[in-house]
C-alpha cells in the first residue's frame, strides 16, 4: 500500500447546544497521513483548535473498531462517509486525497436532536428498545441451553439482525428519517427465535407505535438504509417488520 | 489491616452451593425500599442492574456513554467459555476451573474461580433465553470451539460478535428493567467520586456530561462494574473512553486496589503505525487457531514476506514451544513476540510486528474441501481458492477489518501482527462477596481483581462479567442488605454528599483554571510511553523506578501546566478526558510501584530479573503467592498482603515446550 | 399506500386493455363499444366509485406520508449524495406523483368530463375515438401525454416490488420473480398508454 500525505479543507457543523442554531466552519489541516483514521484525522484537528486556544469539535466516538455504533458523522454527504459498510472510526484517510474538501455534519432527524457541534441525541433509540426489544426472561428462569434447538438458517438470520450497532446511519440517510431498519433489526432477531415467540405481537407493535411517537419518518422503500448501514442489515428485515406488524395489528385484540 | 476474603468453609464444589443457602435475604417489600447504585453498563453493570431490578430494588444505572449498549464489553470477539460439556470431550466444572487457576499462574483465589465455573451454565442458558443468537450446528444445537489453547471445546461464540451479542443481551434486560420502572437510566453521566457516611459507601457524585452540572445521588450499596484501566498505557485496544476513574475514586476512598502491575498484553493485535495512532485493533485470537507466526531468519530482511522461501523463515513459536506452538497462553505468545523484534528480527515499516500467515491454512483447508467433494486432480490454484472460502467463512470478518485498516489484504499477503495493551487482571480488590475494603461498595467484573489471577484465558471475561451480575451479585449483596433494611434513604443534602461533592468541584475548578501550554492527550500519550516501556511486556527494577521518578515529575507537570479550554458547566469532552488522565497518572505510578515489589515473574507480570535459562518466566511461589492489595493514604500506600492457599489446584511451573 | 397503490395497478390493466382496442384498426368501433359498455354498465358504474376512492386515498396517504417525512428531517443537510445509495425515482414517489395527478386532471378533462357530459345530454353514442384523434393531432397534447406516462412508468417501477415490501413479503427466490412482473407490468402498461398518442398524432391509425 502506498503512504502518502495530504492537505485538506474542513467544514464542519458547529452548535454550541441543542438550543442555538449551528453553521459549517471551515478548517484547514496538513500533512494527514493516509494511513490515519478519519477519527484521528479530528484528533489532529482538534489538537490544533485547542492549541489556537479556541474550543474543540465535539463528536461521539468510543470503541474505534465498529462495533460500539457510537461515532457518526454524515461525511461528503453519506453518512460514515464514503466507504461501504463501515463506520466513521473504521474510515481510513487513504478514502481522501491531496487538497480535497470535506463536509462534515452531524447525523440530522427530529428523533435525534443536536446536543453539541457533531453530537447528536440518539435516547429515542433506547426508548423504542424499552417498548419491546427484549424478552422477558428474569434471571435463573431459563432452561437448559440445548432445550430448544433452532434452525440454523433462522439462528444465522437472527444473528445478521442482532448485528445491528444502533449507530443511526440509517435513520441519518433515510430521506424521510425513518427508523424502519433499525426497528426491524430487533423485531425480526426476536421474531426469528422461538424464544421471542410469547410476546411477538405485543413487541412489534410497541416498538412501532414508539418509533411513531419518537417522531420518525415512514419507510418508501428507498433503501438507502440498507446501503449505508455499517453492518449491512438487510431490508428484508423490514418487510419482516411489516409483515409482523401486519398479522398483529389484524389478531390483536386490543384497541 | 487483615485481609479477610470470607471464603466460605467446606470443600471447594460445595462451597458456593453452602453459602448460597445460608446467605440472608431480603424480603420483597424491602427490597423496594432499598436503593442500588450500579455504575457503568457493561457486561457486569448491565446484567447486575438487570437482575437486581428484577428482584425489586430501586435501581440507578450510570455510564458516560450515550446508551448504556455502548460499553466496551461490546467489543468482545472470540467467546464465552462455560462449563456445558455439550461436546462430550470431557469438559467439567473442576476442569474449567483448573484451565483457570493454571491459567492465571496461581495468583487466583481458587474459591471465586470455582464459583466462576460453577455458575458459567447458567450464564449460556440465561443469554439463550434472552435470544442472543449463538452460532448453532445443522442439527440446531449450540455450537462450540477450542479457544485459547484449551483442550476442550467449550467456547460459546456469535461469529466474530460475541461481546456485542452477550451485551445486547444484557442491555435489552436493562432496559426492559428500565421500562417497568425498577432502573433509572442515566447516559452521558460520569461518576466522579463515592461518597461515605460512618465508614459505608452510600452514594455517588457524578456529573451529567451534557450540562457539566454535579449531581448527588444516594444509594444503600454502591456498585462498580466500571472495567479495566488498560488505557494508562495510552494504546490499548480498549475504548477511547474506558478509565480509571470510578475504581481510582473508590480506592481513594479507602478501597484497596489489588494487584495493579497484573496486565494483559494480547499476541495478535495490528500494529502501530505512526505518531498518530489513537488505539490498537485487537485481531482475535481465534486466528492462531489456524495461522502460524513467523519472523525472516535473517535480521532486517527487507523482502516482501511472499519472496521469503520457507527454509528462511523462522516460525519461533513452534521452534520454541513444540507441544503448543502457535497456541502458547497470550502471555507467552506476547513476549516471544516482543523478543524476536527486540533482537531486530521485525518486519514492517516500524519493524514492531511479526507475520501471522494463513498460506498453510488455505492450502490445508483447501485440500479437505477438495477431497470432501471427491474432485480430484486439482491445480494449485483451484486449491487455494477452495482454502480460502473456508478460510473467509471461519474469519471473514477479522481478515475484513485488517484490511480496512492497513489496506492490504491478508488472503494475498501474510497479516503483520504485533502485541498490544488489552485487559488489566488487576482491579479493586473484592471478597468472596464481591465487596471491597469500603463496607456497601462493590466490584463487578474486570474493575476487580478477583478471578484471572497474573493472566487471563481466553473467552473468560465475558465469563465473568456476567457471572458477577447475573448469579453472584444477587445473592451476596442481599446479605449486606439485609441489615440495611433499617437505614431509611439518606438525604442528598447530608453533611457527606455536601463535602463530597465541594472536593468535586473543586478538582474540576482546579483543572480549568491551570489554562497551561500542553493538551491533555499530549500528557497521555506520555505517560503511555513511560508505562508501555518501562511497566509493559517486560519489567525490571531500574526501569521501574525510573519510571516511577518520570511519572511523579509527570503529574506535577500536568497540574501546573495543562490547558483545558471550555467551561465546568458545559458539554467538554477535554475536562472530562484531564479528569480520566490525571487518575490515569496515579494509578501508573501505583502500578509501577507493585510490579517493582513483586519480584518474580507471572502471567503477565515478566520481571527480567526472574527468568530461567532459557529465558522463560519464572515464578516465585514462596515469596509472592499472594494478592498485593494497596490501601491508599497520606504517605502514598501502604502493601496488604492475602495470602494465597491452592486447596486443590496445587501449584507448578506452566510449561508450554 | 402498498393496498391502494395495487388496486390502481390493476385499474390500469383493464384501462390499458381497452385502449389496446384501438390497435384493432377498425375505425374504433370495438374500442368505443367498450367505452360504451363501461360507462353505461351500473356494476362499472358502481365499481367506478371504488376506483376513485381509491385514488383519492392514494392520494391522502401520499400527502399525509410526506407531512410526516419532511417533519421527521427539520434541517436538511447542506451537502448530500442521496445518489450514492438509492434510485432516484425511488426517493422521487412524491414528485413523480405530484406530475401524475396534474396529467390525471388533463387527461380526465380531455375525455372523462367529454364522456360524462354525453352521457347525461342524453348522447347515446358518444364517439370517443373520433374525440381522441381530434385531441391527438395536437403535438403537445401527445406531449404531455408521453410526459405523464413516463411518469407514470417511474412510479410503477418502484410502486409496485414497493408494495410488496409493505406487506411484508421480501423472499430470496421471489422477490426477484416479483420485481421482474413489475418492471414487465410498467414497460407494457407505459408503453401501451404512450403508444395511443403517439401512433394517433403520427396517423398509423385511423
Amino acid at each position: 500500500m502506498e503512504h502518502y500525505t495530504m492537505n485538506l479543507t474542513l467544514k464542519v457543523w458547529r452548535q454550541k447546544n441543542k438550543k442555538t442554531a449551528g453553521k459549517l466552519e471551515s478548517y484547514k489541516v496538513e500533512n494527514i497521513s493516509s494511513e490515519m483514521s478519519f477519527l484521528e484525522m479530528f484528533d489532529v484537528l482538534n489538537e490544533q483548535l485547542i492549541i489556537e486556544g479556541k474550543e474543540p469539535i465535539a463528536f461521539d466516538h468510543d470503541c474505534r473498531e465498529g462495533i460500539c455504533g457510537m461515532c457518526s458523522m454524515y461525511i461528503n454527504g453519506q453518512a460514515h462517509g464514503p466507504w461501504q459498510q463501515n463506520t466513521t472510526c473504521q474510515l481510513h484517510m487513504r478514502a481522501f486525497k491531496d487538497g480535497d474538501t470535506i463536509v462534515v455534519e452531524p447525523w440530522r432527524s427530529a428523533a435525534f436532536p443536536v446536543v453539541k457541534d457533531l453530537v447528536v441525541d440518539r435516547s429515542s433509540f433506547d426508548r423504542i428498545i424499552q417498548a419491546g426489544g427484549y424478552i422477558s426472561v428474569n434471571t435463573g428462569n431459563a432452561v437448559d441451553a440445548n432445550a430448544i434447538p433452532i434452525d440454523k438458517k433462522n439462528a444465522d438470520d437472527a444473528f445478521m439482525a442482532a448485528a445491528c450497532i444502533g449507530c443511526g446511519a440509517c435513520v441519518a440517510t433515510c430521506k424521510n428519517g425513518s427508523a424502519m431498519l433499525f426497528v426491524g433489526a430487533k423485531v425480526s432477531q426476536l421474531a426469528l427465535l422461538p424464544q421471542g415467540g410469547p410476546e411477538r405481537e405485543s413487541r412489534v407493535l410497541n416498538m412501532v407505535a414508539q418509533m411513531d411517537v419518537e417522531g420518525f419518518g415512514n419507510c418508501t422503500n428507498t433503501y438507502a438504509c440498507e446501503a449505508e448501514c455499517p453492518k449491512g442489515i438487510s431490508v428484508a428485515n423490514i418487510a419482516r417488520l411489516n409483515s409482523e406488524y401486519l398479522k398483529a395489528g389484524l389478531s390483536t385484540e386490543e384497541n | 489491616m487483615a485481609l479477610n476474603a470470607n471464603i466460605p468453609p467446606g470443600e471447594m464444589d460445595k462451597k458456593w452451593n453452602d453459602y448460597k443457602g445460608h446467605v440472608k435475604l431480603v424480603n420483597p417489600a424491602n427490597k423496594r425500599k432499598l436503593e442500588v447504585i450500579v455504575v457503568g453498563t457493561g457486561l457486569a453493570g448491565a446484567s447486575a442492574a438487570a437482575a437486581l431490578g428484577e428482584l425489586g430494588y430501586k435501581v440507578k444505572a450510570f455510564c458516560f456513554q450515550d446508551s448504556p449498549r455502548r460499553a466496551h464489553s461490546i467489543a468482545a470477539q472470540g467467546g464465552i467459555n462455560a462449563a456445558k460439556n455439550y461436546q462430550n470431550d470431557g469438559d467439567s466444572v473442576f476442569r474449567l476451573f483448573y484451565d483457570t487457576v493454571k491459567g492465571g499462574d496461581y495468583r487466583a483465589r481458587e474459591g471465586n474461580v470455582h464459583r466462576l465455573a460453577e455458575v458459567s451454565t447458567s450464564i449460556i442458558d440465561q443469554c439463550v433465553a434472552q435470544g442472543v443468537p449463538f452460532a448453532r450446528e445443522y442439527g440446531g444445537l449450540l455450537s462450540n470451539r477450542s479457544f485459547g489453547g484449551t483442550q476442550v471445546q467449550r467456547t460459546f461464540y456469535a461469529a466474530g460478535q460475541t461481546g456485542q451479542q452477550l451485551l445486547l443481551g444484557a442491555y435489552s434486560a436493562l432496559e426492559r428493567q428500565v421500562a417497568l420502572g425498577n432502573v433509572t437510566m442515566y447516559a452521558r453521566h460520569e461518576m466522579l467520586d463515592v461518597v461515605k457516611i460512618d465508614g459505608k459507601a452510600r452514594g455517588i457524585i457524578a456529573r451529567d456530561l451534557i450540562s457539566g452540572n454535579l449531581e448527588k445521588h444516594f444509594g444503600h450499596a454502591v456498585l462498580l462494574c466500571s472495567g479495566g484501566y488498560g488505557n494508562v498505557f495510552y494504546l490499548s485496544t480498549n475504548a477511547m473512553g474506558s478509565n480509571v476513574t470510578a475504581a481510582w475514586k473508590a480506592h481513594k476512598k479507602g478501597a484497596f486496589f489489588g494487584n495493579p502491575c497484573f496486565t494483559q498484553i494480547h499476541p495478535t493485535c495490528i500494529p502501530v503505525s505512526g505518531d498518530h495512532q489513537s488505539k490498537l485493533t485487537l485481531m482475535s485470537e481465534s486466528l492462531r487457531n489456524d495461522g502460524r507466526i513467523w519472523v525472516p531468519k535473517q535480521k532486517g530482511d527487507q523482502r516482501n514476506p511472499k519472496d521469503i522461501p520457507e527454509d528462511e523463515r523462522d516460525y519461533y513459536l513452534e521452534r520454541r514451544y513444540p507441544a503448543f506452538g502457535n497456541l502458547v497462553p497470550r502471555d507467552v505468545a506476547s513476549r516471544a513476540a516482543k523478543e524476536r523484534c527486540d533482537e531486530g528480527y521485525g518486519v514492517g515499516t516500524t519493524k514492531m510486528a511479526v507475520y501471522l500467515d494463513y498460506k498453510d491454512a488455505i492450502i490445508r483447508y483447501g485440500k479437505i474441501e477438495a477431497g470432501k467433494t471427491g474432485l480430484k486432480n486439482l491445480d494449485d490454484e483451484a486449491i487455494i481458492k477452495l482454502g480460502k472460502e473456508v478460510v473467509q467463512e471461519k474469519y471473514g470478518n477479522l481478515f475484513e477489518m485488517y484490511e480496512k485498516i492497513t489496506g492490504e489484504n491478508p488472503y494475498e499477503i501474510p497479516m503483520r501482527i504485533y502485541p498490544a495493551v488489552h485487559y488489566t487482571m488487576g482491579g479493586l480488590w473484592v471478597d468472596y462477596e464481591l465487596q471491597t475494603t469500603v463496607p456497601g461498595l462493590y466490584a463487578l467484573g474486570e474493575a476487580n481483581f478477583s478471578d484471572h489471577g497474573a493472566n487471563r484465558l481466553g473467552a473468560s471475561a465475558l465469563m465473568q462479567g456476567l457471572a458477577d451480575g447475573y448469579f453472584v451479585i444477587p445473592y451476596t449483596l442481599g446479605n449486606y442488605l439485609a441489615e440495611e433494611i433499617r437505614t431509611t434513604t439518606i438525604s442528598t443534602d447530608h453533611e457527606a454528599f455536601l463535602q463530597t461533592e465541594k472536593e468535586v468541584n473543586a478538582r474540576l475548578t482546579k483543572l480549568i483554571s491551570i489554562k497551561g501550554t500542553q493538551t491533555v492527550e499530549s500528557f497521555h500519550k506520555r505517560l503511555g510511553k513511560i508505562m508501555w516501556d518501562k511497566c509493559g511486556m517486560a519489567r525490571n527494577e531500574k526501569g521501574l523506578k525510573e519510571a516511577i521518578h518520570e511519572i511523579q515529575q509527570l503529574k506535577l507537570e500536568f497540574w501546573n501546566n495543562v490547558k483545558i479550554p471550555g467551561e465546568i458547566n458545559e458539554f467538554n469532552t477535554e475536562l472530562d478526558k484531564a479528569g480520566r488522565v490525571a487518575d490515569f497518572i496515579e494509578l501508573g505510578e501505583l502500578m509501577c510501584i507493585d510490579a517493582l515489589n513483586r519480584k518474580e515473574s507471572c502471567g503477565g507480570h515478566f520481571r527480567e530479573e526472574s527468568q530461567t535459562e532459557d529465558g522463560e518466566a519464572k515464578r516465585d511461589d514462596e515469596n509472592f503467592s499472594y494478592v498485593a492489595a494497596w490501601e491508599n493514604n497520606e504517605e502514598g500506600w501502604t502493601l496488604h498482603k492475602e495470602d494465597l492457599h491452592f486447596e486443590i489446584v496445587k501449584p507448578t511451573q506452566r510449561s508450554y515446550k | 399506500m402498498g393496498i391502494t397503490g395495487l388496486f390502481l395497478i390493476l385499474f390500469l390493466i383493464v384501462h390499458a386493455g381497452i385502449n389496446a382496442c384501438i390497435f384493432l384498426n377498425d375505425n374504433g368501433k370495438t374500442f368505443n363499444d367498450v367505452a360504451h359498455f363501461m360507462s353505461h354498465n351500473w356494476i362499472m358504474r358502481f365499481l367506478e366509485i371504488g376506483l376513485f376512492s381509491g385514488l383519492i386515498l392514494h392520494i391522502i396517504q401520499g400527502l399525509k406520508l410526506w407531512s410526516q417525512n419532511n417533519k421527521a428531517r427539520p434541517i436538511e443537510y447542506h451537502y448530500n449524495q442521496p445518489s450514492k445509495n438509492s434510485k432516484w425515482y425511488s426517493r422521487s414517489m412524491g414528485i413523480l406523483g405530484t406530475l401524475l395527478l396534474l396529467f390525471l386532471i388533463i387527461h380526465l378533462s380531455n375525455f372523462y368530463v367529454g364522456t360524462k357530459v354525453a352521457l347525461y345530454s342524453g348522447d347515446q353514442y358518444h364517439n370517443l375515438f373520433e374525440e381522441m384523434k381530434e385531441d391527438f393531432s395536437n403535438y403537445w397534447i401527445v406531449l404531455i401525454y408521453v410526459i405523464g406516462v413516463s411518469a407514470l412508468y417511474w412510479h410503477l417501477y418502484h410502486g409496485f416490488q414497493s408494495a410488496f415490501q409493505t406487506f411484508g413479503i421480501n423472499h430470496k427466490r421471489y422477490t426477484p420473480i416479483l420485481k421482474f412482473i413489475g418492471i414487465t407490468y410498467a414497460t407494457v402498461i407505459c408503453i401501451l398508454f404512450a403508444l395511443m398518442p403517439i401512433s394517433m398524432f403520427f396517423k398509423w391509425i385511423v
